[in-house]
C-alpha cells in the first residue's frame, strides 16, 4: 500500500500550486502520518507483545520465532508462494509491457479499452473469480477430451498455474497502474523516435531505451503483486493450495501465539522487500521528477 | 575545434530531392505535391506558417512516416521504401529528447554503439562530439542535470555522432529562450559548416531561416512558395504571401500609369518585374525601412496621402511607427530612434516611398494587415 501511495503521488499536481499550499500541507501530513503510524504500528505492537508473552510463567520469550522453522510445511508453503509471486509476476510484466507499450506508442485509440479491463478485477470480488474458475474447470470439455490434460496440468499442486493465473488477474489492477505512472512520466514517443533515427531495432530499443526508465515502475508493479501473492488467502483457500497464508492460519489453528508471530513475522519480509525496493529505486525518482519538472517549466 | 577535424571521416555530403511528394492524412493534405532540391553540403531551412506540413516533409525524409504519392531520393537514391533505422540521418527534435537513463557521453555513443564501434573508440568520438558543442565539462551528467540548451547540444552531438548523411533539425531551439537560441543558432550553423553535412531546418520562425540557412524554403499548404537565399526571398518575394510571411511588408494602393511607372499618391516610381496594363489598381509593396517620412508644418498643404503617427514602438536603434492616412490606409515605417521624438503619436507626417523599383501586385481586398513576426 505504502507503494501505491508512492506511485500515485508522481501524478501529483503542477509545483507551483504545491509551493503554494506548502504549510497547510506540511501540517496535514505530519498528521495523516500520526495517526496512519498509530493505525498500523498500534495493532502491531498489541501482537507482537502477544506471540511474545509468556502466559505461564510470565515475562517474555521468543520461542515462537526460534521454532518457527521446525514446524512441518513452513518451507514448503513459502515456497510454493515465491513460486507463485515469480509466476505471476513474470505472466504479468510479458503480459503488460509489451501490451501497454504498443498501446502507448501505435495504437492510442484502444487505450480506453485497456484500462477497463485492466481495472475490471477491481470490481470483481475474488469468490466469485473462484466460482467461475469452478464452473469453468468443471465443464464438459475441461473434463474430459484432450483440453482435459491441460486443465490438470494447471491445477498441478507442485506449481498450480490456475492460481497463478487468477493472481494475475487480482493484482492487474495496481501493477497497471504503477506501469502506467512511469510511462506516463517520460516521452516515450520521442525516445522512441530518437532511437530509431540513430539507427535501433525495435528490440534493441526496447531493451536499451524504454525499459530503463521504467525499471522504478516494473520494480513497483512487481512489488506491489509479490506482495499481494504472498498474502492472499480466499482464492488459495478455496482452491485448496497451500500456500505460504492459508498454512499461517492452519499451523495456527492449534496455536494463536505461533499463527500471530508467523503473521508478524511474513509483515517483516514484505517489509524488508519494501526497503530494498526503495533503495534499489530511490535514486531513479529524482531523475524522472526533474524531467517532469523541466518540461512544464 | 582541432582535434575534431582529425578524427571526423571526409565529409561526402549528400544531396535531397523531394519530387512530388504528396501525403494525405484523412482529410487533410499535409503535403501536395512538394518539389524541392536540396544540394549537397547546404543548410536549408524550411519556414512556414503552423500547419504548413514542415514536420511532415522532415518526417518522410526521416523516414518515420511513408509519403502518399511522390518519392524522396538521397544522392539520387530512392529511399522512399527504406526503413528509419537504416537512412543514416541524425535528427535533432523540438522536444527534449535524450535518453533519461544514460550520461550525456551515453547518450552521444549510443549510434555509435549500435554501430558496433568498439567502446574506447566510441567513448573517445562521444568526448570529441560533446567538445565540439561546447560541453566537454559535462560529458557524465545525466541529462536531468543539464539545462535545456544544453540537452539540445547534446542531442545535436548525437545527432552528428552517426556521421549522419543529412542532418534533420525540427525546430530544434523553440523550447529554449531567447539569448539561449540565438547562441545556439549561431552555434549550429558554425558546426555544420565545418563539418559540411547537408542540414534540413524546420522552424516557422523568419529570423532564424534568414540568419542560419543557405537557403530558405517558404512553404504554404503543403506545398513550396519559394526557395532561395535569404536576401533575394527579403528583397524579391516571388509571391505576395512570401512578401507578407519574411519579414514586414506594406501594402499601398497605387495605379499604373501611362508611362509604365506606377503613381502612389503623389509620387511615381518603377516597377520592378514585369508591369502591368496601364490604368489597372494594384498594391505596392514595401517595407518599412522604405517608407520615408517627414514632419508636416502646420502652413503646409495637406494631400489625401499625409498621415498621422498612431503608435511608435521603440526597437532599439530604430522605432517603428504605425501610421494612418488620410484616406485610411495604414502603413508601418522604421525610422532612426533619434528622430523618434519629433515623431509622437498625432504628428502629421508626409509619406513617401524610398526611390527605387517597387514589387506590385493586382489589388485584392486585404484582409488583414501584412505585419507577421
Ligand atoms: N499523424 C497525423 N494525422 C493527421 N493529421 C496530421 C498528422 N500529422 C500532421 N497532420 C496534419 O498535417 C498538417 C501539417 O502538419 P505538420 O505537422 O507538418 O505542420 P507544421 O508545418 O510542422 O506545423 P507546426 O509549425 O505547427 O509544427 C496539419 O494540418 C496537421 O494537422
Ligand atoms: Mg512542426
Amino acid at each position: 500500500m505504502v507503494a501505491l501511495a508512492q506511485t500515485g503521488r508522481t501524478g501529483a499536481a503542477p509545483p507551483a500550486a504545491t509551493r503554494r499550499r506548502r504549510p497547510q500541507v506540511r501540517v496535514g501530513r505530519s498528521v495523516t502520518l500520526l495517526l496512519a503510524a498509530i493505525y498500523f504500528i498500534g495493532p502491531l505492537g498489541v501482537a507482537f507483545w502477544f506471540s511474545i508473552h509468556d502466559r505461564l510463567h510470565g515475562g517474555v520469550r521468543f520461542h515462537e520465532y526460534t521454532g518457527v522453522f521446525s514446524v512441518p510445511g513452513l518451507m514448503d508453503s513459502f515456497t510454493l508462494s515465491l513460486k507463485l509471486a515469480a509466476a505471476t509476476i513474470v505472466i504479468l510484466l510479458v503480459l503488460l509491457v509489451p501490451t501497454m507499450l504498443l498501446v502507448q506508442l501505435r495504437l492510442p485509440r484502444f487505450r480506453p479499452i485497456m484500462e477497463t479491463l485492466c481495472l475490471m478485477p477491481l470490481v470483481v470480488p475474488p469468490v466469485v473469480l473462484a466460482a467461475g474458475i469452478f464452473a469453468v474447470l468443471g465443464s464438459g470439455p475441461l473434463t474430459s477430451g484432450p483440453l482435459a490434460t491441460i486443465a490438470s496440468d494447471l491445477q498441478e499442486t507442485s506449481l498450480p498455474w490456475i492460481l497463478a493465473l487468477e493472481y494475475v488477474i487480482l493484482t492487474l489492477p495496481f501493477s497497471y497502474r504503477a506501469i502506467d505512472a512511469g510511462m506516463r512520466s517520460i516521452d516515450l514517443a520521442t525516445l522512441v523516435k530518437a532511437a530509431r533515427n540513430l539507427g535501433a531495432s525495435w528490440p534493441t530499443l526496447t531493451v536499451r531505451v524504454l525499459l530503463p526508465p521504467l525499471r522504478t515502475a516494473l520494480l513497483n508493479a512487481g512489488f506491489l503483486a509479490f506482495a499481494l501473492v504472498l498474502g492472499e488467502y480466499t482464492l488459495a483457500t478455496i482452491l485448496q493450495y497451500t500456500v505460504f497464508s492459508v498454512w499461517i492460519v492452519t499451523a495456527g489453528q492449534t496455536d494463536g501465539q505461533l499463527q500471530t508471530a508467523l503473521s508478524i513475522m511474513s509483515l517483516g519480509v514484505t517489509w524488508v522487500l519494501l526497503i530494498v525496493i526503495g533503495l534499489f529505486a530511490g535514486s531513479r525518482k529524482g531523475r524522472s521528477r526533474s524531467i517532469r519538472r523541466r518540461k512544464t517549466a | 575545434m582541432t582535434a575534431q577535424m582529425e578524427t571526423r571521416p571526409a565529409t561526402t555530403s549528400t544531396s535531397v530531392e523531394f519530387v512530388g511528394v504528396t501525403r494525405v492524412f484523412g482529410s487533410t493534405t499535409a503535403l501536395a505535391g512538394l518539389d524541392l532540391a536540396i544540394e549537397p553540403g547546404e543548410l536549408l531551412a524550411l519556414l512556414g506558417p503552423s500547419g504548413c506540413g514542415k514536420t511532415t516533409a522532415l518526417r518522410l525524409l526521416a523516414g518515420f512516416d511513408q509519403p502518399t504519392s511522390g518519392e524522396i531520393l538521397v544522392d539520387g537514391r530512392d529511399v522512399t521504401r527504406l526503413a528509419v533505422n537504416k537512412r543514416d540521418m541524425g535528427m535533432v527534435f523540438q522536444s527534449y529528447s535524450l535518453f533519461p537513463t544514460m550520461s550525456a557521453r551515453d547518450n552521444v555513443a549510443f549510434g555509435l554503439r549500435l554501430r558496433g564501434s568498439a567502446a574506447s573508440a566510441r567513448r573517445a568520438r562521444a568526448g570529441e562530439l560533446l567538445d565540439l558543442v561546447g560541453l566537454s565539462a559535462h560529458l557524465d551528467k545525466f541529462p536531468h542535470q543539464l539545462s535545456g540548451g544544453q540537452q539540445q547540444r547534446v542531442a545535436l552531438a548525437r545527432a552528428l555522432a552517426i556521421a549522419p548523411r543529412v542532418l534533420l533539425l525540427d525546430e530544434p531551439l523553440s523550447a529554449l529562450d531567447a539569448l539561449v537560441r540565438a547562441q545556439l543558432r549561431e552555434e549550429i550553423r558554425r558546426i555544420q559548416l565545418e563539418l559540411g553535412v547537408t542540414t534540413v531546418f524546420v522552424t516557422h520562425d523568419q529570423e532564424e531561416a534568414l540568419s542560419m540557412a543557405d537557403r530558405v524554403g517558404v512553404m504554404r499548404a503543403g506545398r513550396l512558395e519559394q526557395c532561395d537565399v535569404p536576401s533575394v526571398l527579403y528583397q524579391r518575394p516571388a509571391t505576395a504571401f512570401v512578401a507578407e510571411f519574411v519579414g514586414t511588408m506594406n501594402q499601398v494602393p497605387g495605379v499604373i500609369g501611362a508611362d509604365g511607372r506606377v503613381q502612389v499618391g503623389t509620387q511615381a516610381l518603377s516597377v520592378d518585374g514585369p508591369v502591368p496594363a496601364a490604368g489597372v489598381a494594384v498594391s505596392v509593396l514595401a517595407r518599412p525601412e522604405a517608407v520615408l517620412i517627414e514632419p508636416l508644418a502646420a502652413v503646409d498643404a495637406r494631400s489625401p496621402s499625409d498621415a498621422t503617427v498612431l503608435v511608435a514602438t521603440f526597437f532599439g536603434a530604430v522605432t517603428r511607427l504605425r501610421l494612418v492616412r488620410a484616406d485610411g490606409v495604414e502603413l508601418l515605417a522604421d525610422v532612426a530612434s533619434h528622430r523618434a521624438a519629433e515623431l509622437t503619436p498625432g504628428t502629421a507626417v508626409r509619406v513617401s516611398l524610398l526611390d527605387r523599383p517597387v514589387l506590385v501586385r493586382a489589388s485584392v481586398p486585404r484582409e488583414a494587415e501584412a505585419e507577421h513576426h
